[in-house]
C-alpha cells in the first residue's frame, strides 16, 4: 500500500494568540511551529497501516522552505519520503492547495491520501474533497476509524450519535480527525533517520481565488474576570443559588 | 434574491446548527431551505421565515451521500437562480458544501459569522480561523456564494413578525411553498454513502447538550470522572473533557470539547479542573455560561467564565451533587 499524507506547519498557539501589526498573519515571534493533531494521527494511521500490511508512506506539505521541519518530524514517526512543494511565503487557497496536491499524487502510484479533517490555520474543511474531485477519487471526511483489506477501505465516524461507515474503493481520499489513534512519539533511531532523509522539492504556482482574505483579528471578546462564588466545598450554597438562576436545575 | 440553505433534521426539527444557518441566511434573500427527506417541518421553518422548501426524497439516495447531497444543492441553485447557497457548519454542511464548491469550481467560505452581500457578485464575509480563536474579514467574488454557518456563534432567531401578528408559541398559518424534488443522480455520486448504525456508547450528544459538566487534567486520572458523571446526571447533561485527559486515554476522544474535538453551545458549561487552553475555549466560547471550578484563581478558564468557585474539583464536585441531591428529595 502506497499511502501520502498531507501535513501543514502552523504555529503552535499555547495562552494567547496574537495577529501582526498589518493583520496579515498569526504573530509567531514568540512561539514554535508544528503540524495540527489531527494530521499527527493521519500520520500515525499510515504508518500503522504500512507496519502491518506493507507499502511505504510519503509525507507532503505545501509551505515555505521552513516547513521541511514538519516533514523531518513525520519522517521521525515513520514515514518514508518527504515531498515539499515549496511556496513563496504567499498563503495557498484550497483550490490551488489541491491542485498542486493532485499533481503529486498523479506523478506517483498512491493508493490512499490521508489529510487531516480541516486545517488548524485556516479552518477551510476542502482540501481533501477539492482534491478527490481533482483525481476522480472517491473521499470520506472526519473520519475515526479506517480498516483497509485489498477491495478498499472502510471509514467510519459518528455523527449526532449516529455511526456512518463508508466503504470507498481504492484509490481513495480520506480525512481523519484527532481519536483515530493514539501518535507515538519519535523513536531516537527515527530522528537520526529524520535528519538525513532527502526532501523532493517542487514549486507549484500560486494562483488567486474568490475569496481573498482582507484581515484578520482578534475577536473582541467579553474580556472580563470571573465573579468568583467562594472557596472550597463552602461556596457550594452559593453554587446551587446561580445554578438555580441560570435555569438548569429542572 | 433567493437563497439556498441546508437544513438539517433533528427527529422531525430543524437541527438547532440549521436554524442558526437559517437566521444568518434570512439577511440575503427569500430562504429556501433544502431538506433529504419525506416531510419537513413547515411551522418551525416558517417561523423561521423559510419561504419555499424542497423537499428530496431520501428514496431516490438510500442514505446520506455528500457528493449526491451536494449536485442536488447545485442543480437546485441553477434552476432557481440562487444567489447563494449555504449550510450550518457541522461536519456534513462542511463536507456537502465543499464537494459543491468542488463540482461548481467556486470558493467555499467555511464557518461564517457574518455574510453581507455587497454588489454584484461580490459578498463581504467575517468568518472563523483557528476554529474562532481569529477572525478573518475576507470577500468573496462568485457568481453563486457558497459558505457554512460557525453554528457556536451566531443565534437561532425567529422572523420578526409581521405587525400586528401574532404572539410567539403560536403555529404561524404557514405560507411556505413545498416542491417535492426527485433528482437524478449519476451513479458516480452515490459511490460514497453512509452506512448508518446507532453508535456504540450512545448516549446524549455533546454538540447539542444543553448542560455539560467539563473535566480537565484537575480530575487526576480515568478514575475521577464518576463524581462529574453523577453532577452530569443531576443537570441533565454530559461529561466534556480537555484534550489533556484523552491524550492521556482517561476518556474516549468522543468526549472531547474544543478545536480537535466537539464545539458545544450549551446553557452552561461547568468547567472543573480545566486550566483553559485557547483550543480548549474554541470549543466551549459558543456555551452561554460558563463556571469553573479550579484551584487557582490565576487559571485563563477564569478569563471566559461568568463565575468561579476557587477550590479543589474533589472536594466541591461531590458537596454540590450532595448538595442537589438534598434538593431533589421530598421534603
Amino acid at each position: 500500500m502506497e499511502i501520502l499524507v498531507c501535513v501543514k506547519r502552523v504555529p503552535t498557539v499555547g495562552g494567547k494568540i496574537a495577529v501582526t501589526p498589518d493583520g496579515q498573519e498569526v504573530d509567531t515571534r514568540a512561539s514554535g511551529f508544528s503540524i495540527s493533531p489531527h494530521e499527527e494521527c493521519a500520520v500515525e494511521e499510515a504508518v500503522q497501516i504500512t507496519e502491518r500490511d506493507g507499502g511505504s508512506v510519503s509525507v507532503l506539505t505545501l509551505g515555505p522552505e521552513a516547513a521541511i521541519e514538519q516533514l523531518r518530524g513525520a519522517l521521525a514517526l515513520g514515514a518514508h519520503r518527504a515531498v515539499l512543494l515549496e511556496t513563496d511565503g504567499r498563503e495557498f487557497g484550497p483550490i490551488a492547495t489541491a491542485a498542486a496536491i493532485a499533481a503529486e499524487v498523479r506523478a506517483h502510484p498512491y493508493d490512499l491520501v490521508l489529510l487531516g479533517n480541516e486545517a488548524a490555520d485556516t479552518g477551510d474543511y476542502q482540501v481533501g474533497v477539492r482534491l478527490a474531485h481533482e483525481l476522480g477519487w472517491p473521499v470520506a471526511t472526519g473520519i475515526k476509524s479506517l480498516s483497509v483489506s485489498p477491495d478498499g477501505v472502510v471509514a467510519r465516524r459518528e455523527y449526532r450519535g449516529v455511526e456512518e461507515a463508508y466503504s470507498l474503493p481504492w484509490p481513495a481520499v480520506v480525512t481523519v480527525k484527532e481519536g483515530i489513534n493514539l501518535p507515538r512519539y519519535p523513536s531516537l533511531p527515527g530522528r537520526l533517520r529524520a535528519k538525513r532523509a532527502a526532501i523532493d522539492r517542487s514549486s507549484p504556482e500560486w494562483a488567486a481565488e474568490g475569496l481573498r482574505k482582507e484581515a484578520l483579528r482578534v475577536p473582541e471578546s467579553a474580556a472580563h474576570q470571573a465573579t468568583v462564588l467562594g472557596s472550597g466545598a463552602d461556596a457550594v450554597p452559593e453554587l446551587v443559588r446561580v445554578l438555580d438562576e441560570l435555569g438548569v436545575l429542572a | 434574491m433567493s437563497v439556498l440553505c441546508l437544513v438539517e433534521l433533528d427527529g422531525a426539527e430543524p437541527a438547532d446548527a440549521s436554524l442558526r444557518a437559517v437566521s444568518l441566511a434570512r439577511s440575503l434573500g427569500d430562504v429556501s431551505a433544502v431538506i433529504f427527506a419525506d416531510t419537513a417541518p413547515e411551522d418551525t421553518l416558517a417561523r423561521y421565515g423559510v419561504t419555499d422548501v424542497y423537499l428530496i426524497e431520501p428514496s431516490s439516495l438510500e442514505g446520506y451521500a455528500p457528493q449526491a447531497w451536494a449536485r442536488v444543492l447545485a442543480g437546485l441553485a441553477t434552476e432557481t437562480g440562487a444567489t447563494a447557497v449555504l449550510a450550518a457548519g457541522t461536519d456534513r454542511g462542511n463536507e456537502v458544501l465543499a464537494h459543491l464548491g468542488a463540482i461548481t469550481g467556486l470558493p467555499m467560505a467555511a464557518n461564517c459569522t457574518l455574510v453581507t452581500p455587497d454588489g454584484g457578485q461580490t459578498h463581504r464575509m467575517v468568518r472563523h480561523r483557528w476554529a474562532g480563536l481569529l477572525l478573518e474579514d475576507a470577500v468573496m467574488e462568485a457568481p453563486v456564494a457558497l459558505f457554512t454557518v460557525a453554528t457556536d456563534s451566531v443565534a437561532a432567531v425567529p422572523a420578526a413578525l409581521p405587525s400586528g401578528g401574532t404572539p410567539p408559541g403560536t403555529p404561524v398559518p404557514s405560507a411556505i411553498q413545498v416542491h417535492v424534488h426527485k433528482p437524478e443522480l449519476a451513479e458516480a455520486d452515490l459511490v460514497v454513502r453512509a452506512a448508518e448504525s446507532p453508535a456504540g456508547a450512545g448516549g446524549a450528544s455533546l454538540a447539542t447538550a444543553r448542560v455539560v459538566v467539563g473535566g480537565g487534567r484537575g480530575v487526576g486520572g480515568p478514575d475521577g470522572f464518576a463524581p462529574l458523571e453523577e453532577l452530569a446526571g443531576l443537570l441533565g447533561g454530559v461529561v466534556g473533557v480537555s484534550r489533556v485527559v484523552t491524550s492521556e486515554g482517561w476518556r474516549p476522544h468522543r468526549q472531547q470539547v474544543g478545536q480537535t474535538g466537539t464545539k458545544i453551545t450549551p446553557e452552561l458549561y461547568l468547567a472543573c479542573g480545566i486550566s483553559g487552553a485557547i483550543q480548549h475555549i474554541a470549543g466551549c466560547a459558543g456555551a452561554k455560561h460558563i463556571i469553573a471550578i479550579n484551584t487557582d484563581p490565576g487559571a485563563p478558564i477564569l478569563a471566559h467564565a461568568d463565575y468561579a468557585v476557587i477550590g479543589d474539583l474533589h472536594q466541591v464536585v461531590p458537596a454540590l451533587v450532595e448538595a442537589l441531591r438534598a434538593r431533589r428529595a421530598p421534603a
